[in-house]
């Protein structure tokens, strides 16, 4: 362990010891429960702060260098670059580069816009061109994910490096990644930084993520957990194939004993309905048996083919028994219409139903137990070829937006180890508005917290007590727009009416206070070293209402069922549109609002009316909450990026 | 499934509306039967409703086929949709039970 490594140790213990401290007194001896309606708030914001302070320690406890990898490259590769709509002149630019990668492979564009442009260019330079197969015609397409999956299963490399259509590779990217993979053949995946080129040092709109794709990142490899970020990563197919292998078996164990445990509780219904004729109770309750049979067999593992079939069969003998009963009663009749003396139907004479109708018959839909509306779907749901999705297997998880943190967790459940390798080996495009980075970091928020309701880390069986911890701290970043929202509104509420969410500002609160604050500064600028981690600290504040936006949306599509839109972020150049103050009035509204209280605050000292120390601690918060949010009309008013020589020209031109 | 039985002056008229299958098969039955005991033993089934039937309900128009012949009557469906007319033809039971356009026009031919 460095020196520099013990340093952060110490603090990191240090911080949250201290956060402890101060919060567990919070709790205890500092409520004002007088006005409860913000100093409850008030203290549940810090606890959430606290924890994340917690996460944030455990994460760098394990920070650190990895060493480049022991063996040599090895092993067949494909380098898929994926497209929907970007420039084709931009796609071609990443595919070039990726045909000069000097370690040997194939490259492929992947289109999923189909483009007849794109496909002419491609051919034109020799490189491979991907679209969806004709099995996607009216399925789910999974955007992203399923552009991979549908890619998979058309190519053959062991290794798969994977790229945003603007991630520029530099050639030696595969040379420096694939030894890992021979080091350990249980790692699954090497992800490398993003890193984007049009942004200039002040980057206004905090697209460069130096802290992520840093000591944040690194600590989460050191936990095996670094995550999967959709791009610039290699990926072992092995281990996606098996992937998908599993989820299918998962997704058919899953939907059948779904299906089985509603069939139950409907023949259990039918069973007892008095309406219901003796003969078809009789076989509904045999059914039931058969059916709860399956049920166990299916929970100790019995092989699903078989169960299945052995449910189809007694479904399929019951019906055949109900209508030989209907036809044998139905010939009875006929035979005895066919007796009577008077009003012969000439008619009648060649009438027997023969067997042909009689196999007609005895399909679900035609027997007596297509009255029991779980037989039918039971039926369906016994089917084993997935008829939902475009392909039975789907190795990219496909339930999120963000198909690459899902995928990596399902890596890691599985087994698999990840690395992060930390070193800029691709070179990409960021965003140049705010408003198309708001959509951007909705996405990511929105697929996170997906992921969370979906899929929770906690709980999922197979990963480690690190594993869950690590994509747990990544979720709950994302909860702290309504932190923000009390942050922002405890130090207005004091300053404009005097209600104090806190007992006094006294001697006790500073002591608990300060030592926790300062030590967790020191612990970030220590981490950070040197990095520019300013901005995203900001946006983390800032862009509250994307979070929570965020958390309403996901909570309404995975609870409520409502499905997202997946938006593809523009990579080239500005959105069309001013600066998008609509989308950022919230934040607009707490800087005025902050701004009014500072002043009333001050004039409310003058007037002698308010508390001095109270006011001064409010108004540096005022002032901290200020400088945090004012990034966000720098960003509104950035114009995109110019590097210094265009900008010389057109000063030249003019 | 409902079930209306409507008598007229020489025939009956019995609608059946929704899914015709083994659970609404006695029901129909016991129309037919009700409409015998009244002394209407010229029935008319009136499909025009129907969204499904299975075995045991032309099972229940076979066996009001054979009450009413019994009773000296006829028991005629009216108004087919062309789910129930598959079944029907399949079954060769088409042959046996002709259809009628509509209701009225059941027993008005003879």
């Amino acid at each position: 362990m460095t020196a520099r490594h013990l340093v952060i140790r110490i603090l990191a213990l240090l911080s949250v010891i201290l956060g402890a401290n101060y919060v567990i007194w919070r709790w205890l001896a500092s409520v004002n429960w007088e006005a409860w309606w913000i100093a409850v708030p008030l203290v549940i914001a810090e606890t959430y702060s606290l924890i994340d302070t917690f996460f944030f320690a455990l994460t760098m406890w394990r920070a650190r260098d990895r060493p480049a990898p022991r063996s040599a490259p090895e092993g067949t590769a494909d380098v898929f670059i994926t497209t929907y709509n970007e420039p084709v002149e931009m796609v071609m630019a990443t595919a070039r580069a990726a045909v000069r990668i000097r370690y040997p492979h194939r490259t492929w564009i992947l289109d999923d816009g189909a483009r007849a442009d794109m496909a002419r260019a491609a051919e034109k330079a020799g490189i491979g061109y991907i679209t969806r197969t004709e099995d996607w015609v009216g399925k789910p397409r999974h955007a992203k994910a399923g552009n991979l999956n549908n890619a998979l299963l058309q190519t053959d490399g062991e290794f798969l490096l994977i790229l945003d259509a603007d991630q520029v590779p530099h050639p030696d990217i595969l040379d420096k990644t694939l030894g890992y993979f021979a080091d350990d053949p249980d790692v699954a995946l090497v992800q490398t930084p993003q890193w984007f080129v049009n942004v200039d040092d002040a980057d206004p709109l905090g697209s460069q993520a130096p802290l992520f794709y840093g000591p944040i990142q690194q600590g989460k490899d050191g936990w095996n957990a670094a995550f999967f970020c959709g791009s610039n990563a290699v990926l072992r197919r092995d281990a996606l194939m098996q992937l998908g292998i599993v989820g299918y078996v998962r997704s058919l164990e899953d939907s059948l004993s779904a299906a089985l445990r509603a069939a139950s509780r409907m023949l259990q219904r039918a069973t007892a309905d008095r309406s219901v004729p003796p003969e078809l109770q009789r076989e509904l309750s045999g059914l039931q048996e058969v059916v709860s049979t399956a049920r166990s067999e299916i929970a100790t593992g019995a092989p699903i083919g078989d169960v299945t079939y052995r449910v189809q069969t007694a479904v399929h003998e019951a019906s055949r028994r109900l209508v030989d009963r209907d036809i044998a009663a139905m010939n009875a009749d006929l035979e005895a219409i066919g007796e009577l003396p008077l009003q012969r139907d000439a008619q009648l004479d060649a009438l027997v139903v023969d067997d042909g109708g009689l196999d007609a018959l005895a399909v679900r839909e035609l027997s007596p137990l297509g009255a029991v509306a779980a037989i039918d779907g039971l039926l369906a749901a016994l089917r084993v070829d997935r008829p939902d999705e475009a392909q039975p297997l789907q190795p990219l998880a496909t339930i999120s937006v963000t198909e690459d943190m899902a995928t990596a967790m399902q890596l890691h459940a599985l087994g698999w180890r990840s690395v992060y390798h930390h070193e800029t080996l691709a070179e990409g495009l960021a965003p140049e508005d705010l408003r198309t980075m708001l959509t951007q970091r909705l996405r990511w928020a929105q697929g996170t917290l997906q992921v969370l309701l979906r899929d929770n880390p906690l709980t999922k069986k197979g990963l480690d007590a690190g594993q869950r911890l690590m994509y747990f701290a990544t979720m709950w970043s994302y909860l702290s727009g309504f932190a923000a929202v009390v942050y922002i509104a405890a130090p207005v509420i004091y300053l404009l009416f005097g209600v104090l969410p806190v007992t006094a500002w006294t001697v006790d609160f500073f002591v608990r206070f300060l030592p926790y604050f300062l030590v967790n500064q020191i612990l970030f600028v220590v981490v950070a070293k040197g990095l520019r981690t300013w901005r995203g600290q900001q946006y983390s504040l800032a862009l509250f209402p994307v979070w929570i936006a965020a958390c309403v949306s996901a909570f309404r599509d995975v609870v409520l069922g409502e499905s997202l839109n997946f938006v593809v972020t523009k990579k080239d150049g500005r959105a069309s549109g001013g600066p998008p103050w609509r989308q950022i009035w919230p934040q607009l509204t707490a800087i005025a609002l902050l701004a009014v209280a500072a002043v009333v605050g001050l004039i409310r000292v003058a007037l002698g009316t308010a508390d001095g120390t109270g006011t001064l601690v409010n108004t540096v918060w005022v002032v901290y909450d200020l400088a945090v949010l004012s990034v966000i009309i720098q960003a509104a008013r950035y114009r995109g990026f110019r590097p210094e020589t265009a900008a010389l020209d057109e000063r030249q031109d003019a | 499934m409902n079930i209306t039985l409507t008598t007229h002056d020489d025939y009956a008229v019995v609608a059946v509306e929704g899914r015709l299958t083994a659970t609404g098969a006695p029901r129909l039955r016991q129309s037919v039967d009700d409409a015998v005991a009244a002394g209407r033993a010229r029935v008319v089934i009136d499909m025009g409703a129907v969204e499904f039937i299975d075995s045991s309900g032309i099972g229940a128009l076979i066996g009001g086929l054979k009450s009413t012949r019994l009773a000296d009557g006829d028991l005629r469906i009216a108004a087919v949709p062309e789910t129930v007319r598959r079944v029907l033809k399949l079954t060769n039971l088409d042959r046996v039970l002709r259809e009628y356009p509509n209701a009225e026009a059941a027993f008005d031919v003879r």
